[in-house]
């Protein structure tokens, strides 16, 4: 966060402020982010603004980001783990246009990334930022309606309920189904909606060196987890959290290790999977690191190199 | 009914001079009493005597224009209910006391499974063990006549009583002290009502419960509780023991409630 | 206090009914009643129906409140004042001291038969099989068939549910036996089982206080006979 405390004086875009908020906003979000910084995973509401898109599209996100936005900052903006998909190159393309901010789509280079339903695959670093989109950010909304009790139950952490919730998966399905938005105890205080990132991410949460922002536009509310903090996903000890596991290497870049969205490539019902962090699938293919559908030139290669290991061990066999 | 009641202890739960105005409407007057661990208090009278105002003030959920209640906690300490902090009085109930309701929708989550509804106060005071959870919640329902194969059902597919015995279990699961109901049976059938009343007569005796039972029912007073206090617009018109209150009434209310029982 | 001290003591106690559903009409049971009853004593409450007989069973009891007076019962080397005590003292004499043997049984409903009797003992403190032991002997002395014993007495004939009654009366250790009517819808053999087992209660040293209509059992029980009728109230209340 290399925010001034004083106005921009080089609007990028002529008639708005720096990153399109007005001073008095960003300190009051700031405000906000503060409190929500020294009471890790504490739900603070926020005077949320209109914006110039809208509810759905990441609004507390944008918010959140446009409040901690330098001019020196690097920006990148995911969306599902994509740096190409139309809210993410909107996102992107709004703070080049309002904040003239230099961009990035490697999560190595940024120092303020926005994401929606994601962490990047590779470790975040100290001094970077990831601003999370929220949609719903109170996690026991459905089983608790009303706001005033679910305020009074997280003042006095009164979350047996929430377990229920898990407690009836199990039953029902014999395991905890839910595989997004999986609520986590941060610091052995708050429950937390970590938002719709899949439960696979959700041990990239604990420990992270990077502060991480949560803004819930249409909600107004902005919770965050300072850099370092225990965050553990619910569970029960005979039926502990387990995240996803996938049994094929992405299809692209072989990664056995990280989070796979399956596409489908033809009208006949073929399919494949492939890392949903772009970025991080490229950048291992630029390393050398292929899987089972890279391309023609990695067909050659496997016909060639028949002995090599693919990155999950197994030998790399060719295709049919 | 003779059942063992501990007279050396002091008690669980003291009123003293409650009362509740309602604006200028009366609520109840100048209630006092006690109760101690095994003992089943049963307060009566018609809709609009004070009952159910009487029952929220005792439980802390209503704040008395005047008068306290002083509870006995499992630390031996006695804390007036108006002193307490809302994270206090919510562990006290879920922990120390149990509330069955008239209507078992408002004592019980309809959509979530039997298993749920009893397990929530254990998951809500730190078990964590699925399994533990589950043997605990099969075993009480055993206890409380439901057979234990419909742990995951939820109480939507219940018949009435059922619902009445599920809500029981969920109360009972933390080995509360202390269990205030509401018309218990209201609503049941005749076979039903005596199932759940020996059910908990049992409950009562096993596990030592002090009991605070408001009822419109005389024959559940006379089969449930030790005492008996009569309510008639907001004041107790008559008190003491069950048998004498209901075989030599005294005050002309009591008179006209007991005249008015259909024997069978 | 000593053991010959009289186990219950009523003194000069008066009860009347008001009725204030029938304009407050006050109907006198009984005035000025006293008499004690020893320990190993049967005293036999005599005198014409409607004299106030079980009326007083139910005053010692505690069943009944009382206008007037003092209904003293020892308890362990202390005495109890009935008219004044709390519930929770009555409740506790009712453990631990008297035992009452009602004309009709108001039985639970569900609850069997062996439990009904048993109560009374598990309520002292008994062991649950030596309570159990108790119960079976008892019912077999009364001739209640074994095969009801698992059934709750509601369904039962008057004099089997009279010898249920009797058994969960006479099963509890106490001072004070309060019988009212115990053989009365009895056969001879039973009703010589129930004259037997008042007699070894007297031996045991129980002081007892009953009603016996039939003259043939009351004189074979009874030590004394106290005569209600001597306690009418001759003047009605204006």
């Amino acid at each position: 966060m290399n925010a001034p405390l004083s106005p921009q004086t080089a609007p990028a875009a002529t008639g708005y402020n720096f990153a399109y908020l007005d001073e008095q906003t960003k300190r009051m979000i700031r405000r906000a982010l503060l409190k929500a910084v020294a009471i890790p995973g504490h739900q603070v509401p926020f005077a949320a603004r209109d914006m110039p898109m809208p509810y759905g599209w990441g609004t507390g996100g944008i918010q959140v980001t446009a409040a901690i936005l330098g001019s020196g900052d690097v920006l990148k903006v995911i969306d599902q783990g994509a740096d190409d998909t139309t809210n993410a190159v909107s996102i992107r393309a709004f703070f080049q246009k309002t904040a003239n901010v230099a961009v990035t789509t490697r999560t190595a280079e940024a120092t303020v990334i926005q994401t929606r339903h994601r962490i990047p695959e590779k470790p975040l670093k100290a001094g970077q930022t990831l601003v999370f989109q929220v949609p719903i950010p109170e996690p026991l909304r459905f089983l608790e309606p009303r706001e005033t009790e679910t305020r009074v139950m997280h003042a006095l952490a009164d979350y047996g309920l929430m377990h229920v919730k898990l407690y009836e998966d199990i039953a029902k399905h014999g395991h905890i189904a839910k595989t997004y938005a999986y609520p986590v105890e941060v610091e052995g205080r708050y429950v937390m909606d970590p938002s719709p990132i899949p439960k696979f991410d959700n041990p990239k949460l604990s420990m992270s060196p990077a502060l991480q922002l949560f803004g819930a536009g249409r909600e107004k509310r902005i919770y965050a987890l300072p850099p370092f903090t225990r965050v553990k996903s619910l569970d029960f000890e005979d039926h502990p959290f387990e995240p996803t596991r996938f049994e094929a290497p992405c299809a692209l870049c072989g990664a056995t290790d990280s989070y796979l969205d399956e596409v489908v490539t033809d009208d006949r019902g073929t399919r494949m999977f492939v890392c949903s962090d772009t970025d991080h699938c490229e950048e291992r293919r630029a390393d050398g690191h292929r899987g089972l559908l890279a391309g023609d030139d990695l067909v050659d290669t496997i016909t060639r190199e028949a002995d090599v290991e693919r990155d999950d061990g197994a030998p790399i066999v060719p295709l049919p | 009914m003779p059942m063992p009641i501990p007279i050396s202890t002091p008690p669980l739960l003291e009123a003293r001079g409650l009362t509740k105005f309602y604006g200028d409407r009366l609520g109840c007057r100048d209630v006092s009493f006690d109760i101690r661990e095994g003992e089943v208090l049963a307060i009566v009278g018609e809709s609009g005597s004070g009952k159910s105002t009487l029952l929220s003030l005792l439980s802390g959920q209503l704040p008395a224009s005047a008068g306290e209640v002083l509870y006995r906690t499992r630390a031996g300490e006695i804390r007036d209910l108006a002193a307490l902090s809302e994270a206090e009085r919510r562990f006290l109930f879920r922990t120390d006391w149990g509330f069955v309701h008239q209507d078992a929708a408002r004592g019980l989550r309809m959509g979530v499974s039997a298993g749920g509804n009893v397990g929530e106060r254990l998951m809500a005071v730190g078990a964590r063990s699925y399994g533990a959870i589950r043997a605990k919640a099969e075993d009480w329902l055993d206890r409380v006549e439901i057979d234990p194969t419909r742990i995951d059902e939820p109480p939507t597919a219940y018949s009435g009583g059922m619902r009445q015995r599920l809500q029981i279990a969920r109360n009972l699961v933390t080995a509360p002290r202390l269990v205030f109901m509401d018309e218990p049976t209201g609503g049941l059938d005749v076979s039903v009502q005596a199932r759940l009343l020996d059910l908990v007569r049992r409950l009562v005796a096993d596990m030592g419960l002090a009991v605070i039972v408001v009822t419109h029912d005389l024959a559940v007073a006379r089969l449930l509780s030790h005492r008996i206090m009569v309510m008639k617009q907001g004041r107790v018109i008559e008190e003491g023991l069950t048998d004498r209150v209901l075989d030599d009434p005294r005050a002309a209310y009591t008179q006209l409630l007991v005249s008015s029982i259909l024997q069978p | 206090m000593t053991h010959s001290d009289p186990v219950l003591s009523v003194e000069g106690v008066a009860k009347s009914f008001v009725m204030h559903l029938r304009g407050g009409l006050t109907i006198p049971v009984v005035g000025d009643v006293a008499f004690t009853v020893a320990a190993g004593e049967c005293v036999v409450l005599g005198g014409p129906s409607g004299a106030g007989k079980s009326s007083i069973l139910k005053m010692v009891w505690g069943n009944y409140g009382i206008d007037r007076g003092a209904i003293r019962v020892r308890s362990a080397d202390r005495l109890v004042d009935v008219a004044t005590a709390t519930p929770r003292e009555i409740l506790g004499l009712r453990r631990t001291t008297m035992g009452y043997v009602s004309q009709f049984l108001r039985a639970v409903p569900r609850v069997a038969t062996l439990d009904v009797v048993m109560e009374p003992a598990l309520a002292q403190g008994l062991a649950e099989t030596e309570a159990r032991a108790r119960a079976q002997g008892l019912l077999t002395r009364l001739n209640v068939p074994e095969r009801l014993w698992t059934l709750p007495p509601a369904t039962f004939s008057g004099g089997e549910q009279q010898r249920v009654n009797i058994a969960r009366g006479l099963i509890a250790d106490v001072d004070l036996l309060l019988l009212d009517e115990p053989t009365a819808s009895l056969d001879a053999a039973n009703r010589a089982v129930v004259v037997d087992l008042i007699e070894a209660k007297k031996a045991a040293g129980v002081a007892m206080l009953g009603i016996f209509h039939d003259g043939d059992v009351r004189d074979r029980v009874a030590t004394r006979i106290v005569d209600v009728s001597a306690f009418a109230v001759r003047e009605i209340a204006a």
